[in-house]
């Protein structure tokens, strides 16, 4: 599936929630699922630092696809990371260049996007691209 | 008695929703609502007086200036100061301090060392970092205990003669711990210490008296008591600020100028170069004359009492605990939901139109002394009310079922 194909899916999921308590129980529910980084890579490398809550992300290569593994130490945080990465990877680097976030906006987590929420998760999203320019330099 | 129904009346924002439901404003530690007389003040200001203050021969200016003036002497009143020209405006609360820092950073020098609380706010400890790194002193810190109350022993070790300058908030903005300011400056002035006291916390529920005090400067900024953002005050003793260089160079702080010299002018101006925030200037004394006119005292005792509900109701909620339980403490609730980050806490009460704050509240050296990434803080201020309180203590309750 494309990036695009994937997003389009998750808006769907979203849409069948009726309000705010659905969608943010879902997004618990997603982050509780997950240990989404190997323990190795919870190095302080890896680490976006927010005043809020802190992200971890790791990136490499798995033939041509650019594969993301992340984590949060705060649940909802974690649940909009799990949809970052169901969006982004295991993607072609110049697809994930070319993305679009706006998908974020259309399931109603844009507030948590917003820089003034200092979770790290806006520099996730920068920090996934530049992970992307990075990786299809060298495919180059 | 406070009559709160009707102070509400005077806050605009207090009756606008988010996310759908009422606003519960708890956020009054980061900065405070404001008032319609402080913002008719605002508009009055604009609509009648707009001109630059303190070099105009015209009517306008003359008036802007004698309101400005006007607030000064407002704030000295207020705040007990000996002179008028002892309160230097300023942006707020950082600047004062910076222009403090600044001051010393050529008396100061190698084996000097300067004391800092360990309650402190990033803005009061990182020009003291600034400033040692300058001059070569070095910083120590009064440590605190699990309650978030200074070791007072650990302070009197700490002073010796050549300890320059204590510093210290007059109330921790993360626990709202109230510091025995008292015995900091007295002792500090024994080993002939300077000591700035930041006193943004404490402004909203108090009124120090710097001469009682003895301190020798105080900071506050006018946006924590109803006033307006952008505008705050220095106060500093005559001497010191005599003695202290000026900060910034500019219009406004000059006697004389050639390209060869330049004398400074006198008390206040020296230190406020430049066009000030006027409107913030004036509007600074209007939100003191509407703090006063409700009155500090049942102010601080119907703060105390929302304190006393919540800190209760809290501590129903299983799991909960509270940070900072000194016995002198203002109307901030500082808390954590066992194995939940503050942060998730927040993002669902604000779902309920419930403003608190998260994180670790420009204080980490505190929260690395608790071991926790962050607090909810609730902070509570006179137009609050005990039914909002209880909205509060629901709103954790849903969010711990949704986290757990």
């Amino acid at each position: 599936m494309t990036i695009e194909d994937i997003q389009n899916e998750i808006i769907d999921e979203f849409s069948m929630f009726e309000d705010w308590e659905e969608r943010y129980q879902y997004m618990i529910d997603l982050g509780k699922e997950l240990p989404l980084i190997n323990h190795q890579y919870k190095t302080d490398n890896n680490i976006i630092k927010g005043c809020q809550s802190k992200v971890w992300v790791h990136a490499e290569m798995d033939d041509d696809k650019l594969v993301f593994t992340a984590d949060s130490d705060a649940i909802i945080t974690k649940g909009i990371i799990a949809i970052l990465i169901r969006a982004f990877s295991n993607q072609h680097p110049k697809d994930i260049i070319d993305a679009d976030t706006s998908f974020i906006d259309k399931i109603g987590l844009k507030e948590h996007l917003s820089p003034t929420r200092a979770n790290g998760l806006v520099s996730m999203v920068k920090q996934l691209k530049m992970y992307a320019i990075a990786y299809q330099t060298q495919l180059k | 008695m406070l009559n709160v129904e009707n102070i509400r009346k005077d806050f605009p924002i207090l009756s606008r929703k988010v996310n759908g439901k009422p606003l519960v404003y708890f956020d009054n530690a980061a900065t405070s609502q404001t008032p319609q007389q402080v913002i008719n003040a605002i508009v009055n200001y604009y609509s009648n007086y707009n001109a630059n203050i303190h070099r105009g021969v015209h009517t306008l200016s003359q008036e802007a200036t004698d309101l400005y003036e006007e607030s000064r002497k407002k704030i000295q009143a207020h705040f007990n100061a000996k002179f008028s020209h002892e309160i230097i405006f300023t942006s707020g609360t950082t600047h004062s301090i910076n222009l403090v820092a600044n001051g010393f950073s050529s008396s100061l020098k190698k084996g000097d060392n300067i004391i800092v609380s360990a309650l402190e706010h990033h803005s009061n400890i990182v020009p003291w970092q600034m400033l040692c790194e300058r001059t070569g002193a070095t910083l120590n810190v009064i440590p605190m205990n699990n309650e978030g109350e200074l070791v007072m022993t650990a302070y009197d070790k700490l002073l010796s003669k050549n300890t320059k300058l204590v510093f210290c908030n007059h109330i921790s903005n993360a626990l709202g711990t109230i510091n025995p300011i008292e015995t900091i400056i007295e002792k500090a002035h024994a080993v002939g210490a300077a000591v700035l006291i930041d006193g943004a916390q404490a402004c909203p529920h108090l009124k120090p008296d710097v001469q009682a005090l003895n301190v020798d400067f105080y900071v506050t900024s006018a946006h924590k008591m109803c006033g307006p953002t952008g505008v705050g005050m220095l106060y500093g003793k005559e001497a010191w600020l005599k003695k202290l260089p000026p900060y910034q160079g500019g219009g406004e702080m000059i006697a004389e100028v050639t390209f060869e010299k330049t004398t400074y002018a006198d008390l206040p101006h020296k230190f406020e170069a430049g066009t000030p925030n006027i409107a913030g200037g004036i509007v600074f004394g209007t939100a003191i004359d509407y703090m006063n006119s409700i009155g500090f005292e049942a102010i601080a005792n119907y703060e105390n009492d929302l304190l006393q509900y919540a800190t209760k109701k809290l501590l129903d909620i299983e799991g909960l605990k509270i940070y900072g339980t000194s016995k002198q403490k203002t109307s901030v609730l500082s808390f954590n939901l066992e194995g939940i980050h503050p942060y998730d806490v927040g993002s669902i009460l604000d779902k309920l139109g419930i403003a608190v704050r998260t994180g670790h509240h420009c204080a980490q050296p505190i929260m690395d002394f608790y071991k926790i990434p962050g607090t909810v803080r609730a902070s509570f201020a006179f137009y609050n009310t005990k039914a909002e309180i209880d909205i509060l203590a629901e709103g954790i309750k849903k969010a711990k079922m949704m986290l757990s």
